[in-house]
């Protein structure tokens, strides 16, 4: 077989279905990596701490952002593993009509609280059990639809590295600190990094950082020494809901395409795979997710693609306008007739 | 500790951003400048995002290193040229300062990019390997090989022996000119910065005609009036390229030409425009006027410093706003590619 660019993909973009044998590992294993189904996310964040534990990264700033409970803000280099917490004014389901309140007055109500003779009397938190209408689940929030859900949600993600397929930060890294690993992943080399920063904005998804009066970059290695010991991430181990889910690549897309089905049939018609297709602009991410909302809802960009894409046309252009210049030059020195 | 206040009109006095925005309200606003001046070429866009966060993570480059480095890259690579030129028409007046020119222009922006680097052997460091994708490693062997040739034909120059070897040098270092003068554009566009990438075609031509700018603006301000023809002519082709190639770059980007038109970036543009503009018109009309062709060449050194920083500053802005990177991606999605 001679067509290179069917069988092992193309180097610079597009499907490549043997990253780490495109990368020199002849027996690679398959190829591993995330798949993190939001949908099942707690917001726990039991990721964050294992990673941060496992990888023994620095602390990076106790501030209190006000968003939510999110105060982790994002991918950096201290922060491997972030979860989003987006708070919505958006009906999970489908809306149920006639439940708002607006026509109550809550300061009246506030005022006849323990007077009126169906008042359970101050001290009461919630109503003694049956006595509650009928149908109201007890010590939920209203408004609340029949079937439960609330009309605010909560959308939570833990969001991390994509080791993409063709991974903008590894092509453009000038000292091969980035490198692919024989489990297809993207790991940083902390002893050869210059510092030199060109990842940081070369990475399509803001995960890649410099880590302040260190000078080099971090992030996540989708712990590569303990998947050389046979063991799982430590964030997929950690997680109680299995929502961040550790396996060969191929399996994960299958579930992952079976867990979709199964959300549209119960009616989440939200439910989309985001980074899981091989033909989007990176080629497919090692790391992909079930969302709930666009991805730029998340954060996250809704169509990225990686910068090596044009850089053939980026040398093309640059070379014509190095030939430009000389012309000028060229021109500039050239006699006009007297 | 809350401030706030709830009322029969709602909730006063609030810290806002409890909720992540989804749709009109989310991401920064920006105020269009009034007046003069071009207006926003796109309408404000509705988006969602996660509480107006980046969603890239923005150049750590210090703007001082790393704009400095590009400026002083372009200023070395084509005063080479000049300097070539000058030696082959028999121009020693222009030649030195050209000579000189290049290779301090070069050993400074070498030293701007070892300081962001943090220490001189992660230069070094840069040479171990060479790849092709990796614009910054092309340069750092570009810069290798170019640095010393310039030092070689300056340092002959100013011993005023080995004519043959600086004249060699000199002529090499012309060949690499070019290059070092507009492979920063590709170093600045492989990335997934907005302003940067999207005008990826016609960047390296402004860079290109700035180094023209820069360097004619040293050897008008250096040479014997007498001399300076070359560097009159290849002032005013130069920023007729500059300015044209970013006009015609802007139009093609969109919104992501925005960063450009705003805050400081707009105003270091802005400037620069009318510093290269005004130094390519004194220099082609100036005459023989000493004073006047130092102001030409003050000027047209100034803006083409101005139209790196502008670049590097707009960049970063576009970095930071989520608008530049969602929208237009969003846009393409629904283009359907
Ligand atoms: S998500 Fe960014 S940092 Fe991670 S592999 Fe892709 S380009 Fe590199
Ligand atoms: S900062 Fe380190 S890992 Fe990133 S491109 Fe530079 S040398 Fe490579």
């Amino acid at each position: 077989m001679r067509d290179g660019d069917e069988v092992h993909g193309h180097l610079l973009y597009g499907p490549q279905p043997d990253v780490a044998g495109a990368s020199g590992y002849p027996d690679a294993p398959p190829r591993m990596g995330f798949f993190t189904d939001t949908s099942v996310c707690i917001g726990c964040k039991a990721c964050e701490v294992a990673c941060k534990e496992w990888n023994a990264i620095p602390e990076d700033g106790l501030v209190f952002t006000g968003m939510s409970y999110d105060n982790t803000q994002g991918l950096g280099a201290d922060t491997w593993r972030h979860v989003a917490f987006i708070e919505q004014r958006k009906p999970f389901g489908g809306q149920e009509p006639g439940v708002g309140h607006e026509d109550v007055d809550v300061f009246a109500a506030a005022a006849r609280l323990g007077t009126g003779a169906s008042s359970p009397g101050p001290g009461a938190t919630s109503p003694p059990p049956g006595r509650a209408p009928a149908g109201a689940p007890a010590g939920e929030i209203s408004p609340v639809s029949p079937d439960g859900r609330t009309e605010l949600r909560w959308l939570m993600a833990s969001d991390v590295c994509k080791h993409c397929t063709h991974a903008a930060c590894l092509d453009v890294c000038p000292t091969g600190a980035l490198f692919r690993t024989e489990f297809g992943t993207v790991v940083v080399q902390e002893d050869i990094c210059n510092g030199c920063g060109y990842c940081v904005p070369a990475c399509p998804y803001g995960v890649i950082d410099q880590r302040e009066g260190d000078g080099r970059v971090w992030k996540c290695t989708l712990c590569y020494d303990r998947l050389g010991a046979g063991m799982e991430p430590a964030c997929a181990k950690a997680c109680p809901t299995d929502s961040i889910q550790f396996g060969p690549l191929q399996e994960l897309r299958e579930r992952a395409a079976e867990r979709v089905a199964q959300l549209h049939a119960a009616g989440v018609t939200d439910a989309r795979l985001y980074g899981e297709s091989p033909d989007d602009g990176v080629g497919g991410d090692g790391a992909f997710f079930l969302l709930l909302d666009e991805p730029e809802v998340y954060g996250l960009p809704p169509d990225p693609v990686v910068t090596t894409r044009d850089l053939p046309d980026m040398w093309r252009h640059a070379a014509l306008a190095a030939v430009s210049l000389a012309a000028l030059a060229l021109g500039s020195f050239a006699r006009r007739p007297r | 500790m809350s401030e706030s206040d709830v009322t029969r009109d709602g909730v006063r006095g609030a810290r806002p951003g409890r909720q992540a925005p989804t749709g009109a309200h989310a991401g920064r606003r920006r105020r269009g400048r009034r007046g003069r001046g071009e207006q926003p070429m796109v309408p404000e866009a509705e988006f969602s995002s996660y509480y107006g966060k980046p969603v890239l993570n923005k150049p750590t480059w210090k703007p001082l290193d790393i704009a400095g480095y590009l400026y002083l890259g372009g200023l070395a690579g084509a005063s080479s040229l000049l300097a070539a030129g000058a030696q082959a028409s028999g121009r020693p007046g222009l030649a030195a300062p050209a000579k000189l020119g290049a290779a301090g222009a070069i050993s400074v922006s070498l030293a701007a990019l070892v300081h962001d680097l943090g220490r001189p052997a992660r230069f070094l460091n840069m040479l171990r390997v060479l790849k092709p994708t990796s614009p910054m490693s092309v340069g750092s062997w570009l810069l290798a090989g170019y640095a010393p040739l310039t030092l070689t034909a300056a340092a002959t120059e100013v011993a005023g022996r080995y004519r043959l070897l600086g004249s060699a040098a000199t002529a090499a270092s012309a060949v690499l000119g070019p290059a070092v003068a507009t492979y920063t554009a590709v170093l600045l566009a492989d990335t997934a910065v907005p302003s940067w990438h999207e005008g990826y075609r016609e960047l390296p031509f402004v860079f290109a005609g700035s180094a023209a700018t820069a360097a004619s603006g040293l050897a008008l301000a250096a040479a014997p009036a007498a001399q300076a023809g070359p560097a009159r002519r290849l002032a005013v082709l130069g920023a007729a390229l500059e300015l044209g190639a970013f006009r015609a770059m802007k139009r093609r980007m969109g919104l992501s030409a925005e960063p450009f038109e705003q805050g400081r970036p707009h105003l270091l543009l802005r400037a620069a425009e009318a510093l290269t503009a005004g130094g390519a018109a004194l220099a082609l009309f100036g005459g023989r006027d000493r004073r006047l062709l130092l102001a030409a060449g003050a000027a047209l050194l100034t803006g083409s410093a101005a139209l790196r920083f502008g670049v590097f500053h707009a960049g970063v802005a576009s970095a930071q706003d989520p608008k530049y990177t969602v929208v237009p991606q969003r846009e393409r999605l629904e283009r359907g590619r």
